[in-house]
């Protein structure tokens, strides 16, 4: 694999390094590998995201205007050690606590959880909210098992304009869970990403196959299927999406009327061409059900280096999130102006 | 010939060659892990050894519990991911538990194994999970059992409890960490993290055999 880098060990340090300066002005580094907005007012609830680097340009990217305050990072695909989860934490501070919200992986709950330990030491009092968006990494019946993938980004949205609004933790804490209700993706991968340190692919998988609900480092999903067309695989995807909307008591099914977003996300490699196609696809079966599309993300937002893959996020909005929504944001990773971009 | 006990800088210089085995082990942690994760451990334990050894090298230590609460820390603080807090929670809660013992036996490497395995355990993971717990239960067990014994002796009996432990995994269904979704198909692959610590028994024995 050609890979644009210096030191394979350092290319977390350096790419966070590279986002302060993407930021040009708007955020800081801070601590060991924090990254934090410089303007955040006294007295608002703060929002911290994070986890491993790697992915870009989530997890770090959607600190911003209206989005998260900030972002502890770990080293490439690594949760954050809880040192650095601290000094993200005491940085983002304003005095009325700060939301923990980022993806259910082993490693980020064990991370954060002991930041957020360290943090009570100092006072500063810390709520979690995890995300666990991704269908196929277990049944509806164990969710709070469930992987976070790329329905991250529009829950950041949502809770990141909610945490410009709201006057305590508890408010933002019950956006987010909303949010992470109403959320729910499902992935796919055609080939592996590397990992720069090692050079080595994340796993294998053969030329005619498609790892269906895949994990974002690879980890396996339902079972690999025959290599299909974009309409057939869009197809089979959304059913996984709209299935567990139906079989997850806690939610109803998604029904005519509802109004949703849409994500297309490629995880690396997958061409823009290639998400315009899915999208198409998707717009027509969504159209099909009677569901609205409120608002359209597409793009490289959640990524494993070279992967090639693609998921689709689907998000219920009722009126509550469709103003946060409406609030403009701007970040690395995502920027949308008043109102909405497409739909 | 017997050895008793271990000095406080041989307890240091055993961690530091523990240290190297794991960072010559990078490319089998890498392909233990790949085969079951995401192929990061080897690089995560690496870099987690790598601070270790700034961490302990040329370093005075008071006690060898303050040796082994410095390498939970330095792995803490340099790796994170899941690895990276559990093996601070084992060598940082395990070292409090060893004390301010200046000549370090069996005994207190039953204690520090004991004490660092349940504080680990408290983080969900149990023996038959597939995780390194597998091979640190097994560990922490047997040198319950040789806690009479001299140092050396009791590290040969402890290393091989780590290994078969770590074999033993293979037979094991992964039920946490990111190898859960693999369900049956984890099958016949040892944990990383189980291999991981079976390679750090495996230098602290052979490092104080050659004393």
């Amino acid at each position: 694999m050609k890979k644009l880098i210096n030191n394979p060990l350092k290319c977390a340090d350096e790419l966070v390094e590279g986002l302060v300066e993407a930021y040009n002005g708007e955020c800081r580094h801070v601590g060991a590998r924090s990254i934090v907005k410089n303007d955040i007012p006294e007295g608002k609830v703060a929002l911290l995201i994070g986890g491993g680097s790697g992915h870009e340009p989530i997890y770090h990217g959607l600190v911003g205007r209206n989005l998260a305050d900030g972002a502890a990072c770990g080293d490439i695909f690594a949760a954050p050690p809880p040192n650095i989860v601290l000094e993200a934490t005491e940085a983002v501070n304003r005095g009325k606590g700060v939301l923990y919200l980022y993806g259910n992986y082993a490693g980020d709950v064990l991370n954060f959880d002991l930041g957020a330990e360290l943090a009570s030491d100092d006072d500063i009092e810390v709520r979690t909210v995890l995300i666990w968006d991704d269908v196929c990494s277990a049944p509806a019946t164990q969710k709070h098992n469930r992987r976070g993938i790329a329905g991250l980004v529009p829950i950041v949205k949502l809770a990141g304009a909610a945490s410009q609004k709201v006057s305590t933790l508890e408010e933002l804490e019950a956006l987010a869970k909303k949010a992470v209700l109403q959320t729910r993706s499902v992935g796919v991968s055609m080939s592996p990403g590397s990992i720069p340190a090692t050079g080595k692919p994340t796993f294998d998988i053969d030329e005619d196959k498609i790892g269906l609900g895949m994990g974002i480092h690879g980890e396996p999903g339902v079972g690999e299927i025959p290599m299909t067309t974009a309409d057939e695989l869009t197809a089979q995807m959304l059913d996984l999406i709209f299935a567990d909307f139906e079989k997850d008591e806690e939610v109803a099914a998604l029904a005519p009327g509802d109004e949703v977003l849409l994500l297309v996300n490629s995880l690396g490699a997958t061409t823009m061409m290639e998400l315009l196609i899915a999208l198409r696809k998707a717009k027509a079966i969504l159209t099909e059900r009677g569901l609205k599309i409120y608002d359209v993300l597409i793009g490289p937002f959640v990524t494993c280096q070279e992967m090639s893959g693609i998921s689709f996020s689907i998000t219920r909005l009722d009126e509550e999130l469709k103003g946060y929504w409406d609030m403009p944001c701007q970040s690395v990773c995502y920027s949308k102006m008043e109102g909405r971009n497409g739909g | 010939m017997a050895k008793a006990s271990l000095s406080v800088n041989e307890v240091r210089d055993m961690m530091l060659a523990a240290a190297d085995q794991i960072i010559a082990s990078e490319p089998i942690l890498t392909d233990a892990d790949r085969a079951l994760g995401d192929g990061d451990h080897g690089v995560g334990m690496e870099r987690g050894m790598t601070a270790v050894k700034e961490a302990l090298a040329g370093k005075d230590f008071p006690s060898a519990g303050k040796v082994f609460v410095g390498v939970g820390t330095a792995m803490m603080s340099s790796m994170g991911g899941a690895s990276g807090a559990i093996f601070g929670i084992l060598f940082r809660s395990g070292g409090k538990a060893v004390g301010d013992a200046t000549e370090f036996t069996a005994a207190h490497l039953a204690t520090l194994l004991r004490e660092g395995t349940d504080q680990v355990m408290t983080k969900g993971a149990k023996p038959g999970d597939k995780t390194m717990v597998d091979a640190l239960d097994p560990a922490a067990r047997k040198a319950g059992e040789v806690a009479g014994l001299p140092i050396d002796e009791a590290l040969v009996a402890v290393a091989a409890a780590a290994a078969a432990g770590r074999e033993a995994s293979k037979d094991m269904i992964a039920t946490m960490g990111r190898a859960k979704t693999l369900g049956e198909n984890s099958l016949g692959k040892p944990d990383a993290g189980a291999v991981s610590v079976a390679i750090i028994l495996a230098a602290m024995s052979d490092f104080v055999a050659g004393l």
